[in-house]
């Protein structure tokens, strides 16, 4: 899926500060942490505060926190405060029935694609990161005791 | 500036942990609370299917049915089964249904039937957790993803009988 890039700044801000309850970060910093510019971060924590997603403070020691509720904050929240016109698709309006199937089909992947980011909460997505990284340590420590068996050897 | 938070984002109340929900294998005195549970939450009673159920799986170790307790009181159910080559898929656990009393939500009681349910599957030898939801049933996939399931390799796919009676098969 092509999301546009402020959709994704949003995404990946929104992800980090709801991990880090209670604490201010500023677009300087997320843009250290992701390697993004910080420019357009900015712009983006400004659209996430307007939707009182994040609260944001302003000066020198300013930044933005995380006030939703992460268990109700969903992508699709997100993802509709930058993207427009997504779900365009009017199968009803089209004059033959080859322009009908065919919108007919993208309404069926628009309603797929809707289900899935509707499903899927910022607190899933920080629950699911923390179990990937879990398993990905689980198993380097597999590897190692392996290795320092097969050394033992 | 602070801002508020939006009441539609405000936090809900988390969890709480002073109610104790135990869950076990459905006995046949939980049936009427669970079938109560199920007319309330879906608007259907459907004894029949609910007895028969029991019937065939309370002494089934690869189809676990189970009830949540609160204070003796059924709570909420789960339906799961350990099964082979469904969809022509290599054998996985399923979860057919779970559900739980309007007013006993927030207690953990579904990620409890839940955990135990993957539990019981595992120790028959699942390795994999499956489900089916209505693509409209938002709160439902919430919980599910929440628990750490996503999208699995197949998709579910329809169609009305009466389109294929109206058109023949002389399409193609």
């Amino acid at each position: 899926m092509k999301l546009q890039q402020a959709t994704r700044y949003a995404i990946l801000a929104t992800v980090h500060m709801a991990a880090n309850p209670g604490k201010q970060v500023s677009a300087y910093e997320l843009a250290a942490f992701y390697g993004l510019s910080q420019h357009h971060l900015a712009k983006v924590l400004r659209t996430l505060s307007m939707a009182k997603i994040v609260s944001s403070t302003r000066g020198p020691n300013g930044g933005c926190t995380f006030i939703a509720n992460p268990k109700h904050v969903t992508l699709y929240d997100i993802i509709v405060l930058f993207e427009n016109d997504w779900w365009d698709t009017e199968a009803e309006s089209e004059p033959s029935g080859v322009a009908r199937e065919v919108s007919r089909v993208l309404s069926e992947l628009d309603r797929i694609t809707m289900a899935t980011l509707r499903s899927v909460t910022i607190q899933t997505i920080i629950n699911n990161a923390r179990r990937s990284e879990l398993r990905d340590r689980d198993s380097t420590t597999i590897e190692q005791r392996a290795i320092e068996r097969a050394e033992a050897k | 500036m602070k801002e508020k938070a939006d009441p539609q984002l405000a936090p809900v109340s988390e969890p709480q942990t002073s109610s104790v929900v135990s869950v076990d294998r459905v006995t046949l005195p939980d049936l009427p609370a669970i079938i109560a549970i199920d007319l309330d939450i879906t608007g259907s009673e459907k004894p029949e299917y609910w007895y028969g159920l029991y019937a065939a799986n309370q002494s089934d170790a690869n189809s676990p049915f189970l009830a949540a307790h609160v204070d003796a009181e059924v709570v909420g159910y789960i339906v799961g089964s350990f099964r082979a080559w469904e969809f022509g898929a290599p054998r996985c656990g399923w979860v057919h249904a779970i559900g739980v009393k309007p007013d006993s939500r927030k207690l953990g009681v579904a990620t409890k039937l839940f955990e135990e349910l993957a539990r019981h599957l595992m120790a028959v030898g699942a390795t994999t957790i499956r489900t089916m939801i209505h693509i409209d049933n938002q709160v439902l996939m919430s919980f599910f993803r929440f628990q750490g399931m996503t999208a699995g390799p197949f998709i579910e796919l329809e169609m009305s009988l009466d389109a294929l009676s109206e058109t023949g098969r002389d399409i193609a």
